[in-house]
């Protein structure tokens, strides 16, 4: 399930092997609502069209929470995309959710990370109210969590594979918006890209987030994505990254577990990158999961592989995430 | 084998860069100009490039110690002309802005190993970034250049 942000990352997606590309409209409809960035009807109509012929598919995002003065919007989104002929709507709102599954009974519904259901007890609700037909699990599971939950439910269990990390609380997190005014749950932007400044600073670089100084680079320090969950704070005298650091998630590792287990799909995190990004980690993804499918036990994930992901990668560390964790 | 086609990372000399700093940046600048107005209307459509409109933008070549200042008028793109102030500057080596324009680097990347320097409005630089990797070439190439097509059998 591979990220795009525009027709070029579509495309660049489908030629690389992806057998899903999701991706959005230009408008807060959905958590990548950046200046620029994303479809309207007649560039996802080819987009659609494009993947189609290739035997590939193609859902929409639409995974904010509609404000009251503006469901409207979001319902007219819904209709869009059905009607443009996508394969699933991804959704976290139960109000578009419902209003999806009344409307459009024909229409695949998957639901989103931003509504953040981890057990299988709140998923099997979405199913059981909207017939839902996959979830996609919030960053915060351990890999026996995943298992556990795949095992009770009829669901289809998607899982994030690749690509920045954040503090992780999808749908819940109120930090962008606590300093910007905008949150990707309700404006579909975490740090919107006008509160954000680089400046030159000595031999460096400072951030600036809405005016205030969240970070400064020396030298040649990796800068991550200028969000306050990975600013670096004064705690108690010591300045450090007190909530977050700027990692990148990688399990191309643990790809036969992740199989083993029933996962049905895996995500790749970044609409916001470039037609460029989209192709090399589409490329790299696709040759992983084809050589596990072939031989699980016999998988050891090649080192290209991984110096490939690296240097896509948002800061210095890749780590499993929430995945593994071997303690109790 | 299949030769690999990808730009060469490379720096040019310093003593290159030190002569080409003491040339006039404006011809460079020029033909910037006038590249971008070619695209307009072809490439990418006037709505598109409208919240361009007004501001100036200096593109620095650092290893060629080159900066090309530009800007966005109601009648097509100019030479940015002293004193003014860059509302946007975007600062990386000739190799990269050549594997950024051949999409063969991703900006973020780039931006994270601290290649590629953005400065002053970054939302700005978002919508030009985000314009640029919208562009979808292969049908842009399609329709400005008139390749001939297979010639249909004769009636």
């Amino acid at each position: 399930m591979c990220p795009a942000g525009g027709l070029p990352a579509l495309k660049a997606a489908v030629d690389h092997g992806a057998d899903c590309v999701y991706v959005g409209f230009r408008d807060e409809t959905n958590a990548r609502a950046f200046a620029g960035l994303n479809f309207d009807d007649a560039s996802l109509s080819e987009g659609i069209a494009y993947a189609h012929r290739r035997g590939r598919k193609v859902l929409v995002a639409l995974n904010t929470f509609p404000s009251t003065a503006g469901f409207a919007r979001w319902t007219r989104a819904v209709d869009r995309a059905a009607a443009l002929g996508i394969d699933a709507a991804i959704c976290a709102d139960a109000a578009l959710l419902d209003y999806a599954a009344r409307t459009h009974p024909e229409l695949r519904l998957h639901l989103s990370v931003q509504a953040s259901a981890t057990n299988h007890e709140a998923i099997e609700w979405y199913r059981e109210r909207f017939g839902v037909r996959r979830a996609v699990l919030p960053r915060v599971l351990s890999l026996a969590q995943v298992e556990h939950t795949i095992a009770r439910t009829g669901v289809e269990i998607e899982v994030f594979g690749y690509g920045s990390l954040c503090v992780m609380v999808e749908g819940r997190c109120a930090l962008s918006s606590y300093v910007t005014g905008e949150s990707p749950n309700c404006q579909g932007v975490c740090s919107p890209a006008k509160a954000v400044r680089w400046e030159p600073h000595a031999n460096g670089m400072r951030t600036r987030l809405n005016g205030f100084l969240i970070d400064a680079f020396e030298g040649d320090e990796r800068p991550g994505y200028p969000t306050l969950c990975k600013g670096r704070f004064d705690v108690g005298g010591d300045t450090y990254y007190a909530l977050e650091e700027p990692t990148s998630l990688n399990t191309l590792d643990m790809l036969p577990e992740l199989m083993r287990i029933g996962v049905a799909a895996i995500k790749i995190e970044g609409r916001q990158r470039s037609p460029a990004y989209v192709a090399q980690v589409t490329r790299t993804w696709r040759a992983a999961i084809d050589a596990c499918a072939r031989a699980p036990a016999a998988f050891v994930a090649d080192r290209r592989w991984h110096a490939d992901l690296d240097a896509l990668a948002e800061g210095q560390t890749q780590t499993l995430g929430a995945y593994s964790r071997p303690w109790r | 084998m299949i030769p690999d086609m990808r730009t060469p990372r490379f720096t040019i000399p310093s003593p290159v860069a030190r002569i080409v700093a003491r040339l006039p940046a404006a011809p460079p600048a020029f033909v910037l100009a006038r590249a971008l107005d070619f695209g307009v209307g072809r490439v990418v459509s006037r709505e598109q490039v409208a919240p361009l409109q007004g501001k100036r933008f200096a593109l620095v070549v650092r290893d060629l110690g080159l900066a090309m200042h530009v800007e966005s008028t109601p009648a097509g793109f100019r030479v940015a002309r002293a004193p003014y102030a860059p509302d946007l500057t975007v600062a990386a080596t000739l190799s990269d802005f050549i594997a950024l324009a051949r999409r063969e680097e991703d900006p973020d990347t780039l931006f994270f190993a601290r290649r590629l320097a953005v400065e002053g409005d970054t939302e700005l630089g978002l919508v030009l970034k985000n314009l640029l990797d919208g562009i979808d070439w292969r049908t842009v190439l399609e329709r400005i250049v008139p390749f001939p097509g297979p010639r249909r059998p004769a009636a």
